[in-house]
């Protein structure tokens, strides 16, 4: 089954023919992932190989060849997952978008292999500035996005401060003794807590956000105003010290 | 001709039984005599037609985009008292553009004159609807447990009450007390702490009044349940003595105005 004359490439195993389906396109996909540097999974007699490659196909979809990060598709899937469990749970979530300042002056002056160098070492330096838990995404050319889970409004600007001065800070080699640095522009917009609101809506607000950082002359953060006031420590010790005589009875 | 008075019913944490609240608060009034209305102006939570068990065919949301008359969207709930429910498809105005703004302003327009007393069971948290909402209300009452994190963010909202729409009178209601007289303590702590942060602030006090407790009632998780309002369904229990009591003096509150 293995030394079919007809494979044009030997080294691409073939399905026992009870996964052979007719159109069945597996030549292509493993190409696709050896394109991709994944090692396709296995060897095709082995039980739970075409898991393995559906699993390694959706890995390969979800990101951005490029960066590696998740790509707009995986992001908007995350983002709706996102807001059906802070409508249930009430628990803050926070959405920045970024979008790299007069990226294409970077372009124009070093070429577009530069512009890919830029791209690829800000989404280092995003996902260097977040935790494991939060998703970062390329949404778009030089365009990126943050979910942000479990974030509670108190740090949202500080979070979001952290990233914008990573990117600043970060020397990007375009070139051989050519180093240079971008800068981003951040807006940001948390869940509405306990509202079922739609992935446009929330993507929508972190835009206007983003807008507004852009024509305060970028290179910085701006966030939708928190809709519930701080309450800060000396209030909740305050409205939690119940007389123990009433409190116990 | 009559001109209802709209309280706005809200609670900063959601879950904590405000639009079973409402229900029965409505239920209470009607019972007294009163012609009451509930909107539910949770419009991107909506959940006031599975506490009534009804499935109406035309809601709010035809009536703001002009699928159906006014007339034809309030439903006569049980308990005696109308209901206009958000439906679903309202997710669209969870966010607060001038177009809703005055189309949910004109809604309440139309009806003001034909109630004595219109409920508006807004969302949860202090998003810019439930501000808008809110806004639309002659008195503000507050649904809030003695759990902690139901007062802290019921705190926050009466932050956002006094400051932003320079409320100066609330109204608590204390749901699922453990004990008798818990609600006043709650009531009174809120209320110190109020004074201590935030009236310096205004300029001028800030008063909390108790309209009532309901004490936690196994009735209340059965009537919930069964989909049913506790006024009709156990009218004897404690949590709907209390409930009543609290209409009573919503009441009393109307003619001291």
């Amino acid at each position: 089954m293995s030394s079919l004359p007809s494979s044009p490439l030997p080294s691409v195993p073939t399905l026992p023919p009870e996964h052979a389906a007719p159109g069945l396109r597996l030549e292509q996909a493993l190409q696709l992932l050896r394109h991709s540097g994944v090692e396709p999974p296995g060897s095709p007699d082995q039980a739970l190989y075409l898991q393995a490659l559906v699993d390694a196909l959706v890995d390969l979809s979800s990101r951005d060849p490029l960066t590696g990060l998740a790509n707009r598709r995986s992001f908007e899937l995350a983002l709706a997952r996102e807001i059906d469990r802070v409508a249930r749970s009430g628990e803050p979530a926070l959405l920045l978008v970024l979008d790299i300042d007069h990226f294409k002056r970077v372009n124009d002056t070093h070429g577009h292999a530069a512009g890919d160098q830029v791209i690829k070492a800000v989404a280092q330096a995003l996902g260097d500035s977040v935790r494991p838990m939060d998703l970062v995404a390329r949404t778009g050319g030089e365009e990126f996005a943050i979910v942000m889970p479990n974030c509670q409004p108190s740090f949202g600007l500080s979070v979001a401060e952290r990233v914008r001065q990573r990117v600043a800070t970060t020397s990007i080699n375009v070139a051989a003794h050519t180093a240079m640095q971008v800068t981003v522009s951040v807006g940001g917009a948390f869940a509405p807590q306990w509202v079922r609101s739609t992935t446009q809506l929330w993507m929508q607000r972190a835009d206007q956000q983003l807008y507004r950082a852009k024509h305060s002359g970028r290179n910085q953060v701006c966030m939708e105003p928190a809709a519930l006031p701080q309450v800060s420590e000396q209030e909740k010790a305050m409205l939690f010290d119940f007389p123990n005589t009433e409190a116990g009875s | 001709m009559t001109h209802a008075r709209i309280t706005a019913i809200t609670s900063g944490k959601g879950g904590v039984g405000k639009t079973f609240v409402a229900a029965n608060l409505a239920a209470a009034l009607a019972r007294q005599g009163s012609k009451v209305l509930v909107l539910d102006a949770d419009l991107g939570l909506a959940n006031l037609d599975v506490v009534l068990n009804l499935a109406p065919k035309v809601t709010l949301h035809d009536v703001m985009v002009g699928n159906c008359t006014l007339e034809q969207a309030v439903v006569a709930a049980p308990g005696g008292f109308d209901a206009l429910l958000a439906g679903s498809g309202m997710v669209e105005y969870s966010r607060m553009t001038p177009e809703v703004r005055e189309r949910l302003l004109a809604v309440v327009e139309q009806l003001r004159p034909r109630y004595d007393h219109i409920l508006l069971d807004t969302g949860a948290g202090i998003s810019d609807v439930v501000l808008f909402t809110v806004s639309l209300a002659d008195a503000v009452l507050l649904v809030a447990t003695p759990e902690p994190t139901s007062l802290t963010d019921a705190y926050a909202t009466m932050k956002v009450l006094a400051t932003v729409q320079q409320r100066r009178h609330l109204h608590l209601l204390v749901n699922q007390a453990r004990h008798s007289g818990e609600g006043r303590t709650v009531c009174q702590q809120l209320q110190a702490v109020l004074d201590r942060y935030v009236a310096p602030g205004l300029g001028e006090p800030l008063r909390l009044s108790l309209l009532g407790e309901v004490p936690l009632d196994a009735g209340v998780r059965e009537a919930v349940q069964r989909r049913q309002l506790l006024l009709e369904s156990q009218p004897g229990s404690p949590a709907a003595q209390a409930l009543v009591a609290a209409a009573t003096r919503l009441l009393q509150q109307v003619e001291n105005a």
